[in-house]
């Protein structure tokens, strides 16, 4: 029989046992789910957007092992959460940026917005919107140069490569026809525009949401919140004759699909609660059209989210669940 | 079903090892350990001494208080010694310790009620008293005061069959081999609180079990209602029980019994069975021996107090590489030092651990995804919660109503960040507790030093 004297038992605190999925496998299923509209991006360009986006995972990750080695912090890389912030980087930058630039982004994502907040979860804005921003703001004519669709970029420079307006830009410009006329909606759909390298494809990015939510990765509720609000804001308040049509340019053009999905539901800077998720989506819904409609830029979902980000706590404040055997009258008391 | 709770989480049932093998009979172990606090309340005082012949279902152990039960011989033989052992529930506690002369006689003290049917529900309550039934679903609190203290307020008896932590299959077993003693039970549950009906709560992976309970019902036409759950852990915790079956939510700090609801664990019902049918105490228990490091695991019926290590030589002995035993299910389970402890009340479970169920590794930062809100069935925020208790900001983890937790793990199973949730807020809770206790004594202490003053 056992000789249980020999047993080397551990004891500690219940629960004993953990699901599979950790910090890493999720991170890993939102890189998973990135990957087709990745594919989406070298049909529509080479191999450009590609060796970009490595180079902006590569600086990522550089400045995350960098800054934590520096700190002398234990070293997160291994989560793959700077892998995350390096492809979404470059998915929101356009395909002919220089190489070096989108490393000044990667800094900005990793260092000041990420880690000088004490690294993963503690941050309060997304990193790689503020990549965006802080790129935006520097490099503006870099940053709005848009590359042709369907055309291959070249790897070197950029200068006489072929550029296109981004179907939001058109619209900002109020010329419909030239809208419909340039981009069909199939093509809005399937990602032939001109756009960020990984804006560009509905239903790529609707194919990586699935799989997010299949694999409980990120709640349906604020995505849906978010493309639903947008939906119905421009349905109602259409510019030209036919209010479909201006909904679904809307809807599948520009970084909706990209942001709501996969920005918006950034852990660290969304609420916690579905319902709060609910007024985080609407909230960014409601921004997104007024800088559409009212704002200087012709897009507004990047600042639409970093201003939501920043009421995040305000929302996790007042949205709680309602405490188990207390109904909501005997709350409000 | 148009109730049910919210959260959960559905971890690998691991219930496949032994829910086909009937309940096995241990061979008699040479001495069983009996602890005098096999129950939440007041320990029992032991009124045998060395050398004392006792006989099975004979009292050993007197109660300590109201809120206290007796404590039964499981075995005949000598008393060998009365003295503090290790216990299951951490450290020492007082055990009577009883050599087995293997003869198992009976005491004259176990012997079924003369007229059952007859029994008033104050009798039969008696019966459960000396009895030394407890909530043997591993709560163990006293069954004669969950239903003195019910009399007249409950409307709904909620029987607990949803077994719902992983690998244990004990009730399932005693659903499908002893249909007529839970139907039975139940029936005198009926009859104490003066209900038509009284609901069986089982999970929809004992389907088998459900319909041997419908036969048996039908057959004696008792009043059962088979409520039939998902299966979704916690679903078996007392609180998201009643929800599940009533729909109305046990208010903060509260018991079942605030919202009309008394929960009995299938175990219970059972032993409340045999007390009246049988006149036999609580000698008995049916543990589900299971897991990774067990060679053999074993739906198995062993005396109170026998040392879990004999559990384990029956199934095969343990694997070389175990390094975890569990008293319970994986989920609320007590870990568990040492082999000598011995088998409880409450004990429904003994499992071993070889391979990697715990998914050991390093916690890192909470990063916020909301999965343990979207869990926790008692409404609560673990990831606030926790900030707080790391923090030690106990006015704030209170308000964040760390008190409410129940343990139930369920958040701490699905971090992601591997964070110790479930330990950190026993420990908070334990702080606050202990703060009110100290705030309390201190005030106690000041108005008495006032009154004296005023007399001076």
């Amino acid at each position: 029989m056992t000789d249980y004297k020999n047993l080397k038992l551990i004891a500690t605190s219940s629960p004993h046992i953990r699901e599979k999925t950790n910090t890493t496998t999720i991170m890993r299923d939102v890189c998973i789910a990135l990957l087709p509209a990745l594919a989406i991006a070298v049909w529509n360009w080479g191999v450009r957007p590609l060796i970009l986006t490595v180079v902006s995972v590569v600086a990522c990750v550089g400045f995350e092992w960098l800054y934590r080695k520096a700190m002398k912090k234990t070293n997160t890389v291994g989560d793959m959460s700077a892998v995350v912030t390096g492809i979404l980087l470059a998915f929101v930058c356009p395909v002919y940026l220089p190489y070096w630039m989108i490393v000044v982004g990667a800094f900005f994502a990793i260092v000041v917005a990420k880690q000088l907040y004490g690294g993963i979860g503690k941050n309060f804005v997304n990193p790689a919107l503020i990549g965006r921003a802080a790129l935006l703001g520097c490099y503006a004519s870099a940053m709005t140069t848009w590359a042709a669709p369907m055309v291959k970029a070249p790897l070197g420079s950029t200068v006489d490569a072929a550029t296109a307006a981004t179907p939001m830009a058109i619209m900002k410009s109020g010329d419909f026809a030239a809208l419909t006329s340039t981009y069909s909606l199939a093509d809005m759909f399937i990602g032939r525009i001109g756009g960020s390298i990984g804006e560009v494809s509905a239903v790529m990015l609707l194919l990586g949401g699935a799989y997010l939510v299949a694999r409980k990765v990120i709640n349906w509720h604020t995505p849906a919140a978010y493309i639903l609000t947008v939906a119905v804001v421009t349905f109602i308040f259409p510019k030209g004759n036919d209010p479909l049509q201006w909904m679904l340019y809307n809807v599948l053009g520009g970084g909706l699909m990209l942001g709501a999905i996969f920005m918006a539901t950034d852990y660290a800077t969304s609420p916690v609660t579905k319902k709060g998720q609910l007024i985080f989506g609407l909230g960014c819904g409601l921004l997104t059209v007024m800088i559409r409609y009212f704002g200087s830029y012709p897009e507004g979902v990047c600042y639409s989210i970093l201003v939501m980000n920043c009421t995040t706590w305000l929302i996790d404040k007042y949205v709680k669940p309602q405490r188990f055997g207390v109904s909501k009258k005997e709350a409000a008391k | 079903m148009a109730h049910a709770f919210f959260g959960g989480v559905h971890p690998n049932d691991m219930k496949a090892a032994t829910k086909d093998k009937a309940i096995e009979q241990l061979a008699a172990p040479a001495q069983v350990v009996i602890p005098m606090s096999m129950h939440i309340g007041a320990p029992s005082k032991p009124i045998v001494a060395v050398g004392d012949k006792v006989k099975v279902g004979q009292m050993i152990g007197e109660p300590g208080g109201f809120v206290s039960v007796p404590v039964h011989a499981s075995v005949s033989g000598t008393v060998v010694a009365v003295e503090p052992r290790p216990f299951s529930m951490g450290g020492y506690m007082t055990a009577v310790v009883i050599e087995n002369d293997f003869q198992n006689t009976l005491s004259e003290d176990v012997k079924p009620a003369a007229d059952p049917e007859g029994l008033t529900p104050e009798q039969l309550c008696e019966i459960v008293k000396n009895a030394g039934i407890v909530g043997m679903g591993g709560a163990t609190f006293p069954t004669h005061v969950k239903i003195s203290s019910g009399f007249g307020k409950i409307d709904t008896v909620i029987i607990n069959a949803a077994e719902c932590e992983p690998y244990i299959t004990g009730d399932h077993r005693t659903m499908l081999e002893r249909p007529e003693e839970v139907v039975g039970g139940a029936k005198l549950l009926a009859k104490m609180f003066g209900l038509d009906k009284v609901h069986l709560g089982i999970e929809d992976n004992k389907m088998n079990a459900v319909e041997v309970l419908k036969k048996v019902i039908e057959e004696t036409k008792a009043p059962v209602v088979l409520d039939v759950f998902h299966t979704r852990y916690p679903q078996g915790a007392e609180k998201q029980l009643c929800q599940a079956v009533t729909g109305r939510q046990v208010p903060p700090g509260a018991l079942p019994s605030a919202i009309g609801c008394a929960v009995f664990n299938l175990n219970t019902v059972c032993a409340i069975y045999r007390a009246v049918y049988q006149g036999m105490p609580v000698v008995n228990k049916v543990v589900t021996v299971s897991g990774s490091g067990v060679i053999e695991p074993k739906n198995i019926e062993c005396p109170i107090g026998t040392p879990i290590s004999k559990l384990f030589d029956a199934c095969g002995g343990l694997k070389e590489e175990t390094y975890k035993l569990i008293m319970g299910g994986p989920m609320m389970g007590l870990a568990q030092y040492s082999t000598e402890v011995s088998v409880g009340k409450g004990t429904g479970a003994m499992l071993a651990f070889a391979e990697d169920e715990e998914r050991t590794s390093e916690t890192s930062s909470c990063i916020r995804c909301g999965k343990c809100v979207g869990v926790c069935p008692m409404h609560l925020e673990p990831l606030y919660m926790f900030k707080y208790g790391e923090k030690n900001l106990l006015d704030a983890a209170e308000a964040a109503n760390v008190l409410d937790c129940i343990e139930c793990g369920a958040c701490t199973y699905n971090c992601p960040a591997r964070l110790h949730l479930v330990h950190m807020f026993r420990t908070t809770k334990q702080k606050i507790n202990d703060a009110k206790r100290a705030a309390k004594a201190k005030a106690d202490a000041e108005a008495a030093a006032a009154a004296a003053k005023k007399e001076a």
